[in-house]
């Protein structure tokens, strides 16, 4: 245990982890926006729909929860470019990857925020004449909105942390980032010091922002 | 396909790791995490205090800083560590802290005079864990418990890192030999997703079978 | 004689707060062996703190209480070191308790429920233990519902496997905490039979109780609590003809007086 701590090169790459870190969050905002839209499309879907359609969204769901992130990362930057003639950069395929990977979760958070709307508020939307799309628009999704929201904040976090994984495709997000440092100066132990207290900071920073805002949207409703 | 049969031994040998390590991390996580869940629920202020403050550290890190951490971390602090245990000791870290979770979601759901009748008919503390609040609490426990048991073969895929020929690293070496990745991720999604769908299977059925008991 | 002279609990000066709130402002009574007292008084007023402090599952701050002698929680009044968690165990297997709300095992059959003390504790066979929780299960009248699972006999059949659970262990004294209360009115006496009979064949016990005419008739003395204190005592007979000098005592039994007459 000679280590000596020595931080000094860490604060002169500091912008490293800065940046990583600015890129993290980015990646994290657009996936659970892009996720959110793919989960409640085919959660509407899924409840209307019959058989096959159903089938077709499960698996999709099973397909990307049972398999590892980083082989679905994988697949999308290094596996569909060799079979189709499409080319794009490491970091639109991994936000490609997060939100289709973030939309298998949050259709199964909508479509249970939708199936636990009360039949009876369903039943009064019907009794005073709203169309199904109405009753969609007015009475489901509003309700099932605060239900969900507790979800949606969990799942934003772990998507915030699952960015690390795009450092394996050389995104310079705030992993990526580390790794850089590490290997340029070696100062290691400092280096995940920093970038550990950065994660964390963040992540609860973030989360108990979100919980505040949920306990405002519940008191104004 | 040819470079699928060709690479399939070598897959196996892979899998294997994968397995070996998953299953290693359950065992240690499961052990690290029930004692804790216990000293969470049932400890001294202080031993929940600790607990609380490394379950929620634990789970606000990525599971891959962790990994690297642990590998990069310990050299310099002046524990030698391979790889391969640096992968074991970090996901065991990442699944002790969910275990601790589902042990204390588990333990706290039973009521509170559960306790009290064991301390009433002169039971000790350990005696009561064993005979009254485990036997409860392991109904709540096992499907959450189960479908976390995918999270360690899923986070096994990234020690592939740190240079374990896990097989996720055995897909890589195969296609950086034939080129061709498709065919081969594919194969690896199925064989990932075969594993921890019957994972998946197995808690819900668990859950439903445990439903049927009423208390 | 000798043995009758010095009480088997005895309760001195017990003080005991739950933050701010004095529940127990300095308690001190005794129970004789073969002795039924009960504990009556408003809700509130601390009676069920008191029972649950006699087996230490409430901790208390002052004074002291003793079991043939021995102090229950901590090693000796003076100090107050608190026992260690075996040689608690080992106290509290000396006294019964069977709480109001039944809480039995709800993973173990009936037999099982009244075993499990006796195999852990008692470190008796499983033969035997058997065989005495079939017999006090008989005793209590659930000798055709012995193998089976709680939720499946009915709340007043419930409390009587408590009660087996609690004297198949032979505990010199039992507590009994409001142990009808939940029950259905048609179950109650199912339960007090129970009781009855335990008195009949000497049991000491120390009861917290709603049932005004049961601890009337059943009890050789009665406390009545009131805000944390022993606000009066004395055989049945005694205590109610105090009610006339006792203004929240004659509060308290007033509300019973029309169900006294029958």
């Amino acid at each position: 245990m000679n280590y000596h701590l020595n931080f000094n090169l860490i604060w002169r790459h500091f912008d490293k982890l800065w940046q990583g870190l600015i890129l993290s969050l980015e990646l994290a905002v657009l996936s659970i926006l892009i996720g959110a839209i793919i989960g409640l499309v085919l959660a509407i879907w899924y409840v209307s729909a019959g058989r096959v359609v159903r089938g077709v969204i499960s698996a999709y769901v099973e397909f990307i929860r049972n398999v590892p992130l980083i082989l679905l990362v994988y697949i999308v930057f290094y596996g569909i470019p060799t079979v189709v003639d499409f080319a794009y950069s490491a970091t639109v395929s991994f936000v490609g990857t997060l939100s289709l990977y973030a939309g298998a979760y949050l259709v199964e958070v909508f479509r249970s925020g939708l199936e636990a709307v009360p039949r009876g508020q369903i039943d009064a939307g019907k009794a005073i004449g709203l169309t199904p799309l109405q009753r969609l628009l007015h009475v489901r999704l509003p309700t099932m909105a605060r239900i969900t929201l507790p979800a949606l904040s969990n799942t934003f976090i772990s998507l915030f942390k699952d960015t690390s994984v795009a450092s394996v495709i050389s995104v310079p997000e705030l992993t990526y980032g580390a790794q850089w440092i590490n290997f340029n100066t070696f100062r290691i132990v400092e280096v995940y010091i920093v970038t550990t207290v950065m994660y964390l900071v963040t992540g609860y920073g973030i989360l108990f922002g979100l919980r505040l805002m949920e306990r405002r949207f519940r008191a104004e409703r | 396909m040819a470079a699928v049969l060709y690479a399939l031994p070598f897959l196996l040998q892979g899998l294997l790791i994968t397995l070996w390590v998953s299953a290693l991390v359950v065992v240690f996580s499961l052990v690290i995490g029930v004692i804790l869940g216990v000293g969470l629920v049932y400890g001294p202020r202080p031993v929940q205090w600790l607990v609380r403050l490394f379950s929620d550290c634990i789970r606000g890190i990525p599971i891959l800083v962790l990994i690297f951490v642990v590998y990069y971390g310990s050299p310099p602090l002046g524990i030698a560590i391979d790889s391969f245990w640096a992968g074991v000791v970090a996901l065991t870290l990442f699944k002790a802290a969910q275990v601790i979770e589902y042990a204390r979601g588990a333990i706290s759901s039973i009521p509170k005079g559960q306790m009290e009748a064991g301390k009433a008919i002169g039971l000790t503390f350990l005696q009561r864990l064993q005979s009254v609040i485990f036997p409860q609490a392991i109904r709540r426990f096992l499907p959450p418990w189960i479908n976390g048991v995918t999270d360690a073969v899923k986070g096994s895929a990234l020690i592939s890192l740190l240079g374990v020929v896990d097989l996720m690293q055995s897909i890589n070496e195969v296609i950086g030999r034939t080129y061709e990745a498709m065919p081969l991720y594919l194969l690896g999604a199925v064989i990932y997703f075969v594993i921890n769908y019957s994972l998946s299977l197995t808690s819900r059925y668990v859950e439903r079978r445990y439903a049927y008991i009423r208390d | 004689m000798d043995a009758n002279e010095r009480p088997l609990l005895k309760i001195e000066g017990l003080q005991k707060s739950f933050g701010q709130i004095d529940v127990l402002k300095g308690i001190s009574m005794t129970v004789r062996k073969g002795e039924v007292v009960s504990i009556i008084g408003p809700s509130g007023s601390g009676k069920t703190t008191l029972l649950r402090c006699v087996n230490f599952l409430e901790t208390y701050e002052h004074g002291s209480i003793q079991i043939a002698g021995q102090e229950v929680g901590f090693r000796d009044s003076s100090n107050r070191q608190r026992r260690g968690e075996t040689d608690l165990a080992r106290m509290r297997a000396e006294t019964g308790m069977v709480f109001q709300s039944f809480n039995l095992f709800p993973h173990l059959t009936a037999a099982q429920n009244v075993m499990l003390g006796l195999v852990k504790v008692r470190k008796k066979s499983k033969q035997e233990a058997r065989e005495i929780a079939e017999h006090w299960l008989t005793r209590v009248g659930l000798d055709h519902r012995i193998d089976n699972l709680p939720s499946e006999l009915s709340g007043g059949q419930q409390q009587r496997v408590g009660i087996a659970r609690a004297v198949a262990m032979e505990p010199k004294i039992l507590l009994l905490d409001e142990i009808t209360s939940a029950l259905d009115p048609e179950l109650v006496n199912e339960v007090l039979d129970v009781v009855r009979q335990l008195t009949e064949e000497g049991m000491t016990m120390l009861m917290v109780t709603h049932e005004i005419a049961f601890a009337r008739d059943a009890s050789n003395r009665i406390v009545f609590m009131d805000d944390g204190k022993v606000s009066a005592e004395g055989p049945p007979k005694e205590l109610m003809a105090q009610a006339g000098s006792n203004e929240r005592l004659d509060a308290f039994l007033s509300r019973f007086r029309t169900s006294h007459l029958h």
